[in-house]
């Protein structure tokens, strides 16, 4: 790359004068419009946080009074934020041990052949739109959950604040939105989880081996030292997609305005995403500029948890290469 | 596991017991088990007197566990058990993935084929309100935002990639301008119908919908995807074609266009075609900028638009009288955009093989 340091323009006389202006106008033109679309992505990321502001802005300073419920921003958003954490944290639960299993399978267990059609449909099921899964949530899966799982949890479990009840019977619970968030989340920690097992050093696995190691022992002495830190940041990664899902959950969750750790009754805490999908077609004047003002918190919510996921992937591979 | 296999091969099933040569536990004894594991499985039918499959493969799974620890166990030792028992739970981990996603596009299938006639891709549903009534005006407003999106986002991506790979290099802008592409990456989606409603209120007064400004929450959903793929391709391009041309004379911006790009184009391509197949399916920045309206409407600038994915929710959701009708129109929806989501996918994989430079196939 250092040869492309030096102007092209610049090279001895090979060029005749007229030709060298020309390529040095092209240069110009082509230099000013990468340049001008890197600078762009700066100036949209912060035209984002500005509008939201501008926006939200005027949400902030209202007096609680002024909206149709008489709740202010922060009474209103506290809910809304602990259902967003709260789902997102019980997708990730179930999703993290399945998508290591999963991607444990397509690197080390399946054929090879098999191998690659399977990661190709799991990439495909992270292009499946989330208004689809939503669809199959709220039809095929709320009905069998509820009639089967629910009842019997809170029949054997009930003693759990989890499990309290009463059990839904139409299934739009928060452990439902919950497994589908999960589905949705799985593909981006396997994809991850997968690409870091996959380069994990032949020759440590082969040591592994030949000290006698079965093939699990292989796999915890070699494989998920080297791939932690990437698990770890494809998790970040799910839990910040978790996090925003809009459709998937506005369309399964039966909303409440409470606090409640309760996974499987009707009264659930909802999500900021679901909430604005579903209150923003009918709202109005300084209620819009409430619910902008919740997409604000969520789109800080979203960015430290991307931070923290980048941050851990950079300290993971350096001290992996070390 | 290869170290194994030049052991005496005589046949050691469970019932061998000669202790001078290693016992293993091979497929065949591993078989048994698993057929043990589905008699057990099964034997719980008789008290209902009925077929319950998820109960079957759920207690065939926790047998075939149980058993396969137990009997290597027996057989070779405690850390053979370990190894065969998180075999078997690593692949049933698999099984239990791919469930739902059977299961799901089962359903769409079956459930969507009922309304997949031509009624549904050459009507509106201006004057429906029971049974009839089509998508024809939500897949021209697909069409329409999702092509003004790529048409915005296309090159503003590929520049931008161009700036990080050729032109910006090693910079500290360009290191900021990486960063901030993979923040961008992880903006929820509704956040970016928000900011797309927010500016065009604050251009043309609260309350706007249009197309245009679903084509611009799409844009800053879909511009990061395409720089990180197209940069990613653009780094691949081997320095000794760059330093080849400029060795000719050819200035370096002629270099990017007729050297660097159609080297690394079926990469562009394809990373292209995977973007639209992301956000083709999005629905809540779309719910927000661009709204819902019961017919065709061409133009982007002005007035309401109905896209598939908004279509498909308010279907489902408000599905009017009798609900049925409404509900079958929201699953051929679903298969619409699904089998749309395939073909993309398909054709990226078609296009990266078929595009490639001679040299590189």
């Amino acid at each position: 790359m250092t040869i492309t340091e030096t102007p092209p323009g610049s090279s001895p006389a090979a060029n005749t004068p007229v030709s060298e202006q020309t390529s040095k106008l092209g240069d110009r033109i082509f230099g000013g419009l990468s340049l001008g679309a890197g600078v762009l992505i700066l100036v949209t990321l912060a035209a984002v946080a500005l509008f939201l502001l501008t926006e939200g802005w005027a949400a902030f300073t209202a007096d609680s009074s002024e909206f149709s419920d008489e709740q202010g921003v922060f009474e209103y958003v506290g809910p809304l934020l602990f259902g967003t954490v709260w789902a997102a944290i019980l997708a990730l639960l179930l999703a993290m041990p399945l998508a290591v299993g999963v991607a444990l399978f397509i690197s080390h267990y399946a054929p090879k052949r098999l191998a690659q059609t399977l990661g190709y449909f799991v990439d495909l099921l992270a292009a499946i739109p989330s208004v689809v899964f939503g669809l199959w949530g709220i039809a095929v899966l709320a009905p069998i959950l509820s009639r089967s799982v629910f009842p019997w949890l809170e029949d054997n479990l009930g003693f759990i604040p989890l499990f309290e009840g009463p059990a839904s019977t139409s299934g739009r619970t928060m452990m439902t939105a919950a497994v589908v968030l999960a589905v949705m989340i799985l593909p981006i920690i396997t994809a991850i989880s997968r690409e870091v097992f996959l380069q994990t050093p032949r020759l440590h696995e082969e040591a592994s081996l030949a000290l006698g190691a079965t093939k699990w022992e292989m796999i915890r002495q070699a494989v998920i030292p080297y791939g932690r830190s990437g698990v770890i940041s494809g998790a970040m990664l799910g839990l910040g997609r978790a996090l925003g899902e809009t459709m998937a959950v506005a369309m399964i969750l039966s909303p409440a305005d409470i606090f409640s750790f309760n996974i499987i009754s009707n009264q659930n805490p909802n999500t900021i995403a679901a909430n604005i999908a579903l209150k923003f077609p009918e709202s109005a004047g300084l209620d819009v500029n409430r619910l902008i003002a919740t997409g604000l918190v969520l789109f800080a919510l979203t960015f430290l948890v991307n931070a923290l996921a980048r941050r851990i992937a950079n300290a993971g591979f350096s001290g992996a290469a070390g | 596991m290869t170290i194994t296999d030049n052991r005496p091969t005589a046949p050691s099933g469970p019932e061998q017991r000669s202790s001078l040569e290693n016992r293993k536990f091979d497929r065949r004894s591993q078989l048994l088990v698993f057929a043990a594991a589905l008699g057990v499985g099964a034997l719980t039918w008789l008290p209902g007197g009925e077929i319950n499959w998820a109960r079957w493969v759920v207690v065939t799974v926790i047998v075939y566990c149980l058993g396969v620890y137990v009997a290597a166990r027996a057989i070779e030792g405690p850390r053979a058990g370990v190894d065969k028992v998180m075999e078997a739970l690593v692949t049933s981990a698999f099984a239990l993935v791919a469930a739902p996603l059977v299961s799901l596009v089962y359903t769409v299938i079956s459930e969507g084929v009922r309304r997949f006639d031509s009624e549904f891709f050459t009507s509106t549903m201006r004057g429906v309100v029971g049974e009839g009534g089509g998508a024809y005006h939500a897949i021209v407003g697909t069409l329409i935002v999702t092509g003004l999106a790529t048409l915005m986002s296309v090159p503003f991506g590929l520049f931008t990639a161009i700036y990080l790979a050729e032109y910006g290099h090693g910079t500290k802008l360009a290191k900021s301008i990486q960063s901030m592409v993979d923040v961008m990456t992880g903006i929820p989606s509704i956040v970016a119908g928000l900011f797309a409603y927010a500016f065009f209120e604050l251009l043309f007064g609260p309350g706007t919908r249009s197309g245009l400004a679903g084509a611009v929450a799409l844009t800053v959903l879909m511009t990061p995807v395409v720089v990180r793929s197209a940069e990613e391709m653009l780094k691949l391009v081997p320095d000794e074609l760059r330093e080849a041309s400029y060795a000719l004379g050819v200035p370096k911006w002629k270099t990017v266009v007729k050297v660097v790009i159609p080297t690394a184009i079926a990469g562009i391509i394809t990373g292209v075609v995977l973007s639209i197949a992301r956000v083709i399916g999005e629905t809540a920045p779309l719910l927000v900028t661009v709204g819902l309206a019961q017919g065709t409407n061409w133009n982007p600038f002005d007035g309401r638009m109905t896209t598939l994915p908004v279509f498909t929710y308010y279907q489902y959701v408000q599905p009017g009288l009798p609900p049925e009708a409404g509900q079958e129109r929201a699953w051929a929806a679903a298969l619409t955009l699904i089998i749309i989501v395939m073909v993309l996918f398909t054709l990226a994989r078609i296009l990266s093989t078929a595009l490639k430079p001679k040299g590189l196939r």
